[in-house]
């Protein structure tokens, strides 16, 4: 894509004006992108927003990496002609899958910040109101865990029919 | 004990004496102005929105978890009934991100890019006349609504033609399209633009002229540019606002640089800038240039393959990750895929845009009206295929 100069130029920024808060910067990869520790991310988002001007939270993805714990990938950009882009990283334990909410600093987060909660199980400490959002509120378990088995029974409903 | 004969309701009113109460009232999920089965818990106070509160997923089926089950073609089908009004867009979200995994490996053949793009531009008329039909059929204008129809099924004939399927396509895959053109296809293509253009004067005059409609929507559900951008509004709702950002223009995929078309950006030209009715002059606009962009792909349209030959029953994209967007009809849909080298992806995850533009409703029905709201949603056109996925 044409914008790879620009963003590996955006991650230079990033990394010269926040040193240590970036964790991790890979550039080889197809979406180049930096990796950040959840308790500096409230800081990096909003120097990405505010110094930055990336405004526009295109996409949450939250990632089951196994043994590694839960991942949550942010696709940040630019509303402006030139779409500048940037991918940040976040990975957390599943014993404590915490990362700090950022619904304030975009507020699509709040819808986002559900989904991956309701889908993944990633708890966004900080989220107004962090419950389910796709599946049924009395829904168990996070479906896009790699372990997750679906229920038996949904009130009474028989599921996993052969 | 005299006192004074009845007073006018008006009087009434200011008098303070009639207090009314807060109501919570719940729209849908089962109500033919949601477009589906949308529910938005509607707090009142007389006939005016104190708050809402859209509550999605009643058509959520996990299409993620699906797609980690089936293979990276057979995943073309389940993006299909995504946003079962514009598949082709969906498919081609899809099926660039998968190319974008192989890293240049896969190159789609020229023509298939110009199939592509024909096709994706007709799917967005026939996605934005449903809109604009529905749309006035929400205010209580039935008649645009048979037009509209009249001119969509000529499209989905077409693509029956093409493809086999009226909605759900599965017609680009990975590496090019599933079937080539014939010159008769090329021909109907053709002529239903000469047919259609012409008709784009008389949805101005059933909808966008008349004054009823204007009255309903124009200073109605006005959404500030800074609001739109922050809750990740993307599509003819964004450019309502006046924000010209468009994917095909600002980050031309495909082939689409090489087609001369513009950009339809609200202006608040029947009231404020960012109103109902900008959203939905900039869906009738848009159709104007799509058609423009299909006769020229068509003048233009080479010959060659329509499929790349490496693509073969199976296919096992390299480790690695990709995230690619495309400008649909309803906004930026965009597919995250994860592989890790195997038969099945380790992770799709798709940013659907009605998602995010029904996320903004609470924020611009505040003070509106009951029947307002419904104007509303009808403005953001959204799918809830692609909401709940």
């Amino acid at each position: 894509m044409a914008d790879k100069a620009a963003r590996k130029e955006l991650i230079e920024t990033v990394q010269a004006s926040l040193g240590e808060k970036i964790a991790e910067v890979d550039r080889d990869v197809i979406d180049p992108f930096v990796r950040v520790e959840a308790k500096d991310w409230p800081e990096v988002a909003l120097f990405l927003r505010d110094r930055c001007g990336l405004d526009y939270l295109a996409c949450l993805t939250s990632i089951d990496r196994g043994a590694d714990g839960l991942e949550a990938v942010y696709g940040i950009e630019r509303m402006d002609a030139e779409r500048l882009q940037i991918t940040v990283k976040i990975l957390v334990s599943k014993d404590e899958p915490n990362i700090p909410s950022v619904e304030d600093v975009w507020r699509t987060a709040d819808w986002h910040e559900r989904e991956a909660w309701d889908l993944m199980g990633i708890v966004f400490t900080g989220h107004h109101n962090l419950v389910r959002i796709l599946c049924a509120e009395d829904w168990e378990g996070h479906p896009l865990r790699k372990d997750y088995k679906s229920p038996d029974y949904y009130h009474g409903i028989r599921n996993n029919v052969v | 004990m005299s006192s004074e004969p009845a007073s006018t309701t008006t009087d009434f009113a200011h008098s303070g004496d009639l207090r009314t109460e807060e109501m919570l009232l719940n729209m849908g999920p089962q109500h033919p102005a949601t477009h589906g089965v949308l529910r938005v818990m509607v707090r009142t106070d007389g006939e005016m929105v104190i708050d809402c509160e859209p509550h999605v997923g009643y058509l959520h089926r996990c299409f993620e978890k699906h797609c980690e089950s089936v293979s990276w073609l057979q995943s073309v089908l389940y993006t299909d009934r995504l946003d079962y009004l514009t598949a082709m867009g969906n498919n081609w979200g899809y099926c660039m991100a998968v190319e974008r995994l192989f890293g240049g490996e896969i190159e789609v053949p020229e023509r298939a890019e110009y199939l592509r793009v024909i096709c994706q531009e007709l799917n967005r008329v026939a996605s934005h006349l449903l809109a604009i039909g529905t749309y006035g059929m929400d205010i209580g204008a039935i008649t645009p609504f048979l037009y509209c129809f009249r001119e969509r099924e000529k499209i989905l004939y077409i693509f029956e033609t093409i493809s086999g399927q009226r909605l759900n396509y599965n017609y680009i895959r990975p590496g090019g399209v599933a079937y080539d053109f014939t010159d008769d296809m090329v021909t109907m293509i053709g002529e239903f633009c000469e047919y259609f253009r012409p008709k784009m004067a008389e949805y101005n005059d059933l909808l966008s002229s008349n004054q009823i409609f204007k009255g309903r929507t124009a200073n109605v559900g006005v959404l500030p540019i800074e609001t739109a951008i922050s809750y990740g509004c993307t599509g003819p709702v964004i450019r309502g606002s006046g924000v010209p950002r468009d994917l095909r223009k600002d980050q031309p995929y495909g082939v689409y640089d090489r087609f001369d078309f513009d950009v339809v950006v609200g202006s608040g030209e029947a009231g404020t800038l960012g109103d109902c009715f900008d959203r939905y002059i900039c869906r009738v606009r848009e159709m104007e240039q799509s058609i423009g962009i299909v006769e020229q792909a068509l003048a233009d349209l080479p010959g060659g393959e329509f499929r790349s030959p490496k693509i073969k029953q199976k296919i096992r994209p390299p480790k690695g990750e990709a995230y690619t967007r495309i400008e649909n009809s309803r906004g930026e849909v965009g597919f995250y895929l994860v592989s890790d080298g195997k038969d099945v992806a380790y992770r799709n995850k798709c940013r659907s845009p009605s998602f995010h533009n029904i996320h903004v409703l609470p924020e611009i029905s505040r003070g509106h009206m009951v029947a307002d709201l419904i104007a509303i949603i009808g403005s953001m056109d959204i799918v809830l295929g692609e909401v709940d996925r």
